[in-house]
């Protein structure tokens, strides 16, 4: 198999899924502000919290077209790009996908119609059934995605037999596949992520018009509910879900594990704060609290953990890239719990929104990048902590390459979707900093609505009395 | 019925799902740029504003039961025809997001940019959906490995081509009476003046294709030549296709728009009967095809997935039909629109 065609491949998997992945997350984690925001106009009827959902539900309606058009080359690059590892593992993998399909992306766009559009057109309690809606849908979809992804880390309920065109997976038990050993570990912590990106954008879009004075009631009132879920979900991120998937790498990955941590000799293994990989030398330079790592597993700093020397150089996943992008995300992770606690501790003491606290609120304004990066650099070590395997232990990622296609096919492909990624990247930007600039539109309520039950219930008379 | 020839019935059943209810979002796409002033270029779009992405999903749908359920096509289709489909996927991905930015500026350069893409991208992909049609009627050549063999430049066969036409020329028609229920005053008479050429042109290409199919395509007839009341079915689909001018004449939309989309679903349906069971029919070298036994799943995979279509299928119905009555009616301006 030619070189190039592999790593154009994945050059072009990794371009487009990153891109892709900007707006998912915004999409979860608005969904749920949206849903406690107008849950909070639903019990209090105030307009303040009716003009707060409507902005952010633009914003969402943004992210979530750009987030439907970036993916749908998703569903569709398995054939494209990797024919071969679709045909090995279609049996098993491919339910998952259309499961995504069929009970997420359905109940997503349906509501959002009317999440958008139909106000006016529904009754409220319809409008905020939508929007709950809305939200689940988007949760699902993460959930089976997480499900397909997590049977490529650590595959279950499969066996590898002899299909109509050659070996192949094929199911034996589709509840061991969906629960294998990683997935609800990793579905905690991509949603939890993607709260987190939500969460840090209303911060950053409300600490903006707080130092421009612009929409003070409206930017206070986003701030404070959102300050209490950063903060909530930032302490849970780290130490709950994160604890849990470092975890669950180390019982079945040892060789992500040990690029992970940059962990060499088996043995104890110490826990770099900051460094780099020193592949010649064999090393990992850099400052380390000895014993650490071992210690966060199993509350034993003398517990023996494989380290690169047992893994044979051909199954090892590129060291550098694997133990950056780790640490990256860590390191994110620990500044928006110290973020998020400044915040509340500014709040408590009724500082937050004096102007004394610009430079706090200018942090925040740029915070949102940080929950974006982490979740990034997350996928990244989790995907090429996983190679040289495309389905961890069992199907090498240069295995599953589509056999058919030429150099030229993947340049053209390849410079195709850059260019248009990063133009819709830009569009994006420009389009959402308008929207920001413009920011919410007084709100009033709409004319008197008729309920759908009673439409219904009309049009029913209507017809008897036809008859 | 086996649970490969239900599975091969069901990809059909969302194919003309897709087909028809994006297929009228092309159509308007396709038009849009007929609509000369800013208001009638925001109807038409907002005629299709809360709909087009929920339509899209059956396509993603499509692709997902596909993958599980017929993974060897799935590979083989999407990398053999891979610089149409990369094209296709940006044709989407323009039109789509054309939708959702052309309202954020009064810029009318910015507009007219997003008009275009909006056109363009409807166009293309429409055209693309029919070629690949057409190649999957008329069969492409498999190797034994089961990968498609030729380039792009093999896709641009006349028989494509003029398939492609024909799918063109009759979601234009299929969006034009879109349009003609969902508008009112000037605009809908703009459309209905237009609508007879829209006619004949696709009536022009539904007979010169059935023609070309009769005689070049004989493989497809085998099937009805043995069971002779299949025949029916080529039938209705001409009595459908002439039912539109009649409902058109006596304005009936709503009747024509279901015609249409009757058109549609029995066109995809006569060349799915017409392969069965085959799915990607290898021409030359018919032993190397891709039948619904050997490129499909196991029975446990079909079964499950049957169970989760099973779960599915009424609340995709019950959400669609929800949305679709909701936004029933003549489509107006407010300040929720695009």
């Amino acid at each position: 198999m030619d070189e190039v065609i592999i790593f154009l491949s994945r050059l072009q998997f990794a371009l487009t899924n990153i891109f892709h992945y900007f707006y998912p997350p915004f999409s979860i984690g608005l969904g749920i502000f949206l849903v406690i925001s107008e849950g909070i106009y639903m019990k209090t009827k105030n307009l303040l919290w009716l003009q707060i959902t409507r902005f952010w539900t633009k914003i969402f309606a943004l992210t979530f077209t750009i987030g439907v058009a970036t993916g749908i080359p998703m569903e569709f690059q398995f054939g494209t790009n990797w024919a071969d590892y679709s045909r090995y593992v279609g049996d098993v993998f491919g339910s998952a996908l259309a499961a995504e399909g069929i009970f997420a992306f359905f109940l997503e766009s349906g509501f959002l119609a009317i999440l958008v559009f139909g106000s006016g057109k529904v009754s409220p309690g319809f409008h905020y059934f939508s929007t709950i809606m809305v939200c689940l849908g988007a949760h699902f979809s993460a959930v089976w995605i997480v499900v397909a992804n997590s049977w490529m880390q650590t595959p279950a309920g499969f066996e590898v037999v002899m299909g109509p065109n050659g070996m192949r997976a094929e199911i034996i038990d589709f509840w061991a596949m969906v629960f294998n050993p990683s997935s609800m570990v990793r579905l905690l912590h991509v949603i939890m992520g993607c709260w987190l990106a939500g969460t840090f954008f209303v911060l950053s879009v409300s600490a903006w018009y707080i130092i421009k004075k612009k929409h003070l009631e409206f930017a206070e009132a986003s701030m404070k509910a959102a300050l209490i879920i950063a903060l909530i979900i930032s302490l849970s991120q780290l130490f709950i879900s994160g604890d849990r998937s470092v975890k669950m790498v180390h019982a079945y990955q040892p060789a992500k594990f040990a690029a992970m941590e940059g962990h060499w000799k088996s043995g104890p293994a110490d826990m770099a704060i900051l460094g780099y990989i020193d592949e010649e030398a064999g090393e990992t330079k850099g400052l380390k609290i000895p014993g650490m790592t071992s210690w966060l597993i199993d509350f034993n700093s003398a517990l023996p953990v494989k380290g690169l020397d047992s893994i044979p150089a051909d199954e090892r996943p590129p060291l550098q890239i694997t133990f950056q992008s780790y640490h990256l995300m860590i390191a994110i992770g620990v500044f928006l719990i110290i973020l998020s606690v400044t915040g509340c501790v500014l709040w408590w003491r009724g500082s937050l929104f004096k102007p004394n606290s610009k430079f706090i609120l200018w942090i925040f304004v740029f915070s949102v990048l940080l929950p974006v990066t982490a979740n990034t650099a997350g996928w990244i070590t989790a995907e090429v902590g996983r190679q040289p395997w495309i389905v961890y232990g069992l199907m090498k990622t240069a295995a599953g390459v589509s056999p058919n296609l030429s150099r030229s096919q993947l340049y053209f492909s390849n410079i195709l979707f850059f260019f248009l990624y990063l133009m819709l990247f830009a569009v994006f930007v420009y389009v959402l900093n308008s929207k920001i600039q413009h920011g919410p539109d007084p709100a009033e309520t709409s004319a008197p609505i008729v309920p759908l039950t009673q439409r219904i219930r009309e049009i029913l008379r209507k017809s008897k009395r036809d008859i | 019925m086996d649970l490969n020839t239900i599975w091969f019935i069901l990809i059909i059943i969302i194919l003309a799902g897709y087909a028809i209810l994006d297929g009228f979002d092309f159509g308007v796409g396709m038009l849009h740029l007929f609509n000369k002033s800013d208001k009638d270029r925001r109807l038409s779009i907002n005629s299709i504003g809360p709909l087009w992405d929920g339509n899209e999903v059956w396509l993603v749908v499509g692709g997902g039961a596909l993958f599980a359920a017929f993974p060897e096509v799935y590979a083989t289709v999407f990398s053999g025809f891979y610089n149409a489909f990369i094209l296709l996927l940006v044709m989407l991905i323009f039109r789509g997001v054309a939708i959702e930015f052309r309202s954020k500026s009064q810029n009318p350069k910015w507009r007219t940019l997003w008009d275009v893409s909006f056109s363009l991208g409807s166009l293309g992909s429409a055209l693309i959906f029919g070629l690949a049609f057409g190649n999957l009627a008329r069969g492409v050549q498999l190797d034994d490995r089961k990968n498609i063999v030729g380039g792009f430049l093999d896709l641009l066969n006349p028989y494509s081509i003029l398939v492609g036409l024909t799918a063109v020329s009759l979601l234009v028609l299929h969006g034009a009476i879109f349009l003609i229920m969902k508008t009112e005053g000037e605009m809908r008479e703009n459309i209905n003046k237009r609508i007879k050429k829209m006619i004949f042109v696709f009536i022009s290409f539904y007979v010169i294709t059935s023609v070309s199919t009769f005689i070049y395509q004989p493989h497809l007839f085998v099937v009805f030549k043995r069971n002779i009341w299949l025949a029916v079915i080529p039938a209705v689909t001409l009595l459908l296709v002439l039912n539109i001018p009649r409902e058109i004449h006596f304005g009936r939309e709503f009747r024509a728009f279901l015609s249409s989309s009757g058109t549609i679903a029995l066109l995809i349906g006569l060349v799915a009967i017409g392969i069965f069971p085959d799915i990607v029919l290898s021409n030359p070298g018919q032993q190397n095809s891709l039948n619904i036994y050997n490129s499909a799943s196991t029975k446990s995979t079909l079964t499950t997935m049957l169970i989760i279509a099973c779960i599915g299928a009424p609340l995709i119905l019950s959400y669609t039909t929800v949305v679709y009555w909701i936004f029933r009616g003549k489509v107006k301006l407010d300040d929720h629109s695009y």
